[in-house]
Formats: structure tokens, C-alpha cells, sequence
């Protein structure tokens, strides 16, 4: 534990995070634009364990156990919303649901 | 030899990252995703949180992972799903979203690599230390992360009754 510097896991939760953002420009799939937040959150969880750990202390840990309470509410209403895109528009297209034009 | 472990529980999970992000069918993602959460739970492991890697374990790979599966079996998306992410993912739309993620990484490579480096503490920071801090210092959020799930339930049973019952309407 003492020989992994502090900085190469603030660099894999940068990767990750990186990825996840990515993939939420990239898909247009509402599923997909989901789990690309799923692992932009999880890399914020890395980066507050990382530095819980840099110091010694809990609060990181207790920091991504509220960052998963959070997560899983979202997922789950996400998802509804996923049912009621599909109920609605016959489509995943995250796109054709822009009847606001915003 | 932990430096080792934690290169290679890292690279697994940065492949198996870009592989859910970038795959057609659904259901191949989410494995692939599994394998990254429990990538991370090695480096949480690595990194003396062991009480974090269980619960990325339980929680995410577990129940949310399961909750997209669900879902995903719901929706009933067959080889035609897997035909229309060809049409959706053309090779042009990579670009945009490369430029825009590598500008950010290089910002903030260059922002963590300024920094001195810190060594990790050698000692691991248990499951009993975490509750009595997390149940002390921090019982106002645990109670607002108690609000936030009511929220959540009881939005998500709004959204997915009304899905049910225009189903059984259908039928």
C-alpha cells in the first residue's frame, strides 16, 4: 500500500472518468449515455478513495458510500425514464426525446 | 509488487471500460462493465479501503449492474438493436468527442502532475473505523442520502407503474 504514489490513482480515476465522459458524447443510445455516467460517478468514488487513502482517513470511503446511495437513485429513476422513452417514442434514440427544444 | 498489482488491476479496468462504452449490443457492455467495477474494487482493495471494494462489489456490480440488465431484458432489444448502434455509432462521430476528451485529460494530466507526489499511508482503513465516523461526523448525510433514496423509490414507482399498466392495456 505505502509504495503506490497518490498520483497514478488520481490518473486511473482521470482515465476513467474521461472514458465514461466520452462515452456520454459519443452514444446516442439512452442506455449507453447511462452506463457512461455509471463509470464517469465511479471514477469520482476512485478519486475521493484515493484520496481518503493518501491521508489515512475515512471520510473518503464515506464520501463514495454516499457517491453510491446517489448513483443508485439515479439508475433508478433513469431507468423508469428509459421504459417511459421507449413506451413513448418507440425508441432508445435519446435524441427524439427534444420535444422542448432545449 | 503492489505497484504491479495496481498497474494491472488498472489497465484491466481502463480496457474494459473503453470496451462497454464502445459496444453495440447491450448486454455485452454490462459484462464488460462488471469487469471494470470489479477492476476498481481491486484498486480499492490495494488501496487499504477494503469496506469501499466490498461495497463496489455488492452495490455497483451487483444491484445497479443487475437493475441495467433487467431493464435491458424488458426492452427486449434483439439483433435489429444491434444493426441500428451501427448506423447510429458512424466513424464521424468519434471526432468531436475525442477532441473534446483529450483537451480535458491533457488540462488536467498536466494539473495532477504539477502536484508533489504523496506517498499512500501503509495503513488500511477498516470497515469499523469508516461506521463510527461515517454514524458520527457525517449523520446528516447519511440521513439526506436516506431522503434521496425515498425520492428515488418512490419516483421510480411512479414511472415504472404507468409503464406496467399501459402494458397490461396493450395485451
Amino acid at each position: 500500500m505505502a509504495s503506490i504514489p497518490a498520483d497514478y490513482a488520481l490518473y486511473l480515476a482521470l482515465v476513467l472518468f474521461l472514458i465514461g465522459l466520452f462515452g456520454v458524447l459519443l452514444r446516442r443510445n439512452v442506455i449507453f449515455v447511462l452506463m457512461s455516467l455509471e463509470v464517469m460517478m465511479n471514477a469520482c468514488g476512485l478519486a475521493f478513495v484515493s484520496a481518503g487513502a493518501a491521508w489515512g482517513v475515512a471520510d473518503g470511503q464515506i464520501m463514495f458510500m454516499l457517491i453510491l446511495a446517489l448513483a443508485a437513485a439515479e439508475v433508478a429513476v433513469a431507468l423508469g425514464l428509459v421504459l417511459q422513452l421507449q413506451k413513448r417514442f418507440r425508441t432508445l434514440d435519446i435524441d427524439s426525446a427534444s420535444e422542448l427544444r432545449g | 509488487m503492489y505497484l504491479f498489482l495496481f498497474a494491472v488491476a488498472g489497465a484491466v479496468s481502463i480496457a474494459s471500460t473503453i470496451l462497454a462504452v464502445t459496444r453495440l449490443n447491450a448486454s455485452h457492455a454490462l459484462v464488460y462493465l462488471i469487469v471494470s467495477l470489479l477492476a476498481v474494487a481491486a484498486v480499492f482493495f490495494l488501496l487499504g479501503a477494503p469496506f469501499a471494494a466490498a461495497l463496489e462489489i455488492v452495490i455497483y456490480a451487483g444491484a445497479i449492474v443487475v437493475l441495467f440488465l433487467f431493464v435491458v431484458m424488458m426492452l427486449n432489444l434483439g439483433q435489429g438493436s444491434v444493426e441500428r448502434e451501427r448506423r447510429w455509432l458512424r466513424p464521424g462521430m468519434w471526432i468531436g468527442p475525442s477532441i473534446l476528451s483529450g483537451a480535458l485529460f491533457i488540462t488536467l494530466f498536466v494539473v495532477i502532475y504539477q502536484e508533489t507526489g504523496t506517498e499512500f499511508m501503509s495503513k488500511a482503513v477498516g470497515p469499523g473505523e469508516v461506521g463510527e465516523r461515517m454514524f458520527s461526523a457525517y449523520i446528516l448525510a447519511v440521513e439526506l442520502a436516506g431522503i434521496l433514496l425515498l425520492a428515488a423509490l418512490v419516483g421510480a414507482y411512479h414511472l415504472g407503474r404507468r409503464y406496467m399498466t399501459d402494458r397490461r392495456e396493450e395485451n
